[in-house]
């Protein structure tokens, strides 16, 4: 009884979880698998279409009278690069109505011409011609041979199927694509974008905290930018630091603090003088990093304040008894208790960071020294249309994220016996 | 209305109007509680705001009348300091804190909405005011309202908006219908059911939504490519739901584990089968969260740019994001055209978020929305 019971459970748990898990698997778990496919193949973006044989048909009065027409089609393979094989045509007549000096290739049965075309190579054109006559000697009705489109078919090989495999993409990604700097972008953007969004998060989560009125409204409009659409905050943004008239430098022009407008999002690097010391600063990468800090401080923020919450008000009460000033309360009572799921933020914003491409994508397009290796993924597959270079990237961000995980769930799978 | 124009902040007076701040704080302290605190501050900002504008002569009224204002808020935020106050222990580290705590309060309210704010404002301007003051905040209503919503009237009339919003919402709407009816089943499955496979499953749903999209996209572009799904509604609606299943799924079985075994133990014993438990007894009692789960799916596909800027190339199946960012790529088009736009998509997001914003923050710090 329980027996069947239990089978019956089963087998209804997989009906209803078998739809919803097949369409995750078909579009997230085998693009991951189908990317280290592609990245060891040599495909551009203009070869992904499958081979087509084309015709254009054409149709000219020879005779007088119309009783004959000559039909020219002009074949051509779609493919610049790929052939196409058995190549077979056909297309249909009117009834009394038969082709004259047929080409040996085809064959006329029961009004329609089918012809056995071969093999087309790449680029493969040819001006095919049918005469056609109407046999009682009458008028053949030119709309109605050009209104029957011709049927073609043929075999090609799916370019992405084909068994020919290469290292060149995973060479060029190394060696030919400023890998380092690339890489070191990427971390710049991610740590400091992370740290940064991290500390506002502390910073906001501690003022909501306090008891202030409109607490509620101060907290869902902090939210405002993480829920809002990042193509809308990323023209505002863009709008904001505009040189020519931009908000922001129109603001330090008028308080003296800047003499010449900067562009902010679009100088690569800003020499600064502090101390004596000169340095250069990453100008378009630290734009695009406060863009994200802003964008994203939020979730910290609302994470910590959930944190900061739960606290104990005893333990602050204990703390006042003693005699411990805001500082100590806040190092000695308030930390400890908010660093577990500090930790938990920071590594799953650093994914995140890691991944990101949207928000650098519209605010500078990955030029002046903002190119992270989402960027590059899609510079390379698509603005460079080299999507087996694409792919060979995207497997070293999958690469990366793995480790990263590794080391996540080792780090929290400690942590989480000490919470 | 008078603009940020006519002033020249660089005569401000700065240090008078320091001394005076520093004088009325003092007398602010040193009145405590002998008068009433509504008469006090009031007599105050006032005093403050007079002497204000004697040190400043250039100010316009409407501008002094800000600054009472401001110097209103902040004197009632000295509300519990008095001499008595001043003796406690730490109280310079403590009036530090208030006050970092005040201005904390406003920094933040001021960086997240001014850009919002600029949004709005300069869907409302013409281009010659854009470009000869970028510091112009104001909004002139005195404008007839066609020519304040002129940049509005020209998005929908020469660039189709009309047709970009009625797209996203067929997409968004459709994504949340799809999710839920393929999460809801599976939900329910690992929340109640027992079977093989039921903890990787759950794992891997955590681990699936850390992926990014951008390694999705590559493969996605070209199996779509032969398949025919790009330009296609229908193709964004299938990622879309693929990419937002993992969510709802994690978000509905944590909800449907809280609901008590025992209703639905009562439903198999009227001889329900599990569709008829879903339909009749875990979608009623979950309403709540479901409607959570609705609106977060909503919120993703509506925001969603990195798709369909990859789906989607001709003008006709077009997305609201998209289309902003097809707009922009033509360096002639105007700016608050642009804007206009952005405030057309941001507007439902923030709405909905405003008003469900007690559902959407629980979801949120259960730990679920990517980005």
């Amino acid at each position: 009884m329980s027996d069947s019971l239990s089978k019956l459970e089963k087998r209804t748990a997989y009906t209803l979880v078998l739809p919803a898990v097949l369409l995750v698997f078909a579009i997230v778990l085998f693009p991951i698998f189908a990317n280290v496919w592609i990245s060891f193949k040599d495909i551009e973006l203009k070869d992904i279409r499958i081979p087509e044989p084309r015709a254009k048909k054409i149709v000219k009065s020879i005779s007088e009278n119309q009783s004959e027409l000559k039909i020219i089609y002009k074949l051509r393979n779609s493919s610049l690069i790929q052939e196409l094989r058995n190549v077979q045509f056909q297309d249909k007549f009117p009834t009394n109505v038969s082709p004259i000096n047929l080409d040996p290739r085809c064959n006329f049965q029961s009004k329609k011409v089918v012809c056995n075309l071969g093999n087309w190579q790449a680029k493969f054109r040819e001006n095919f011609e049918i005469t056609i006559q109407n046999n009682n000697g009458e008028i053949i009705d030119k709309k109605i041979i050009k209104s029957q489109k011709p049927i073609l078919s043929g075999k090609a090989d799916n370019p992405l199927l084909t068994t020919n495999f290469t290292l060149e993409n995973f060479k060029k990604v190394f060696y030919e694509n400023n890998f380092v700097e690339l890489l070191l972008t990427t971390f710049y953007f991610t740590f400091f974008g992370t740290v940064g969004a991290i500390i506002f998060g502390i910073l906001a989560a501690q003022l909501v905290n306090q008891n202030i009125q409109g607490r509620t409204y101060m907290r869902g409009i902090l939210l405002f930018p993480y829920v809002g659409p990042v193509v809308a905050l990323a023209y505002t943004w863009t709008l904001l630091l505009d040189p020519n008239s931009g908000t922001l430098n129109a603001l330090l022009v008028n308080f003296n603090i800047i003499e010449q407008p900067v562009n902010l999002l679009g100088q690569k690097y800003i020499t600064m003088s502090i101390l004596g010391f000169e340095f250069k600063l990453r100008l378009a990468l630290t734009t695009v990093i406060f863009f994200e800090i802003w964008r994203y401080f939020p979730l910290a923020f609302l994470f910590i304040l959930a944190r900061l919450q739960a606290i104990p008000q005893t333990l602050y009460e204990a703390a006042e008894v003693d005699g411990a000033s805001p500082i100590q309360k806040f190092i000695h009572i308030t930390l400890p208790q908010i660093t577990a799921i500090i930790s938990i933020l920071f590594m799953i914003r650093f994914i995140w960071n890691f991944n990101k491409f949207e928000d650098i994508f519209l605010l500078t397009g990955g030029a002046s020294g903002t190119r992270t290796l989402p960027i590059n993924v899609y510079q390379q597959g698509f603005a460079v249309s080299d999507i087996g270079m694409g792919s060979a990237v995207s497997i070293v961000i999958v690469m990366l994220l793995l480790s990263f995980m590794v080391i996540y769930f080792r780090l929290i799978g400690k942590r989480a016996n000490e919470v | 209305m008078a603009t940020l124009q006519g002033l020249n902040f660089t005569n401000l007076n700065v240090s008078s109007v320091f001394i005076i701040g520093i004088l009325l704080s003092f007398v602010f302290v040193l009145l405590g509680n002998k008068i009433n605190h509504l008469i006090k501050i009031f007599t105050l900002s006032f005093i403050f705001s007079i002497l204000y504008f004697y040190s400043n002569e250039a100010s316009p009224y409407w501008y002094i009348f800000g600054v009472f204002l401001i110097t209103l808020f902040f004197t009632n935020k000295l509300k519990k300091y008095s001499m008595q106050s001043l003796k406690e222990d730490f109280i310079s580290e403590k009036i530090i804190f208030d006050f970092i705590t005040l201005f904390g309060i406003v920094f933040f309210a001021f960086v997240i909405l001014f850009p919002f704010y600029i949004m709005l404002v300069t869907s409302f301007k013409t281009q010659i005011a854009l470009l000869v003051n970028p510091l112009d905040f104001s909004l002139d209503i005195t404008k007839s309202l066609t020519e304040l919503f002129k940049s509005y009237f020209v998005i929908f009339e020469t660039y189709n908006f009309g047709r970009y919003i009625l797209i996203s919402s067929a997409v968004s709407i459709g994504t949340v219908i799809v999710t839920l009816l393929f999460a809801i089943p599976a939900a329910y499955a690992v929340a109640r059911l027992n079977f093989f496979g039921k903890n990787f499953l759950s794992t891997s749903i955590l681990i699936i939504y850390m992926f990014p999209a951008i390694v999705l996209v590559i493969p996605l572009y070209t199996v779509f490519s032969q398949l025919g799904l790009r330009n296609s509604i229908i193709g964004l609606l299938i990622v879309y739901t693929a990419t937002t299943l993992p969510v709802a799924i994690y978000m509905l079985q944590g909800y449907f584990k809280s609901i008590p075994k025992e209703i639905e133990d009562a439903g198999i014993m009227d001889g329900q089968n599990w569709f008829g438990i879903i339909l009749k007894i875990i979608i009623p009692l979950s309403l709540p969260a479901i409607a959570s789960v609705a609106l977060y799916v909503f919120m993703i596909a509506w925001n969603e740019f990195l798709f369909s800027l990859m789906f989607l190339d001709s003008p006709k199946s077009f997305t609201l994001s998209r289309a902003i960012q097809y707009l922009s790529g033509d360096a002639e088009t105007p700016r608050q055209y642009l804007m206009a736009g952005s405030v057309i998509v941001t507007l439902p997001v923030l709405f909905i978020f405003i008003y469900f914003e007690k559902y959407l923050v629980s979801g949120l710090t259960s730990g679920s929305v990517k980005g």
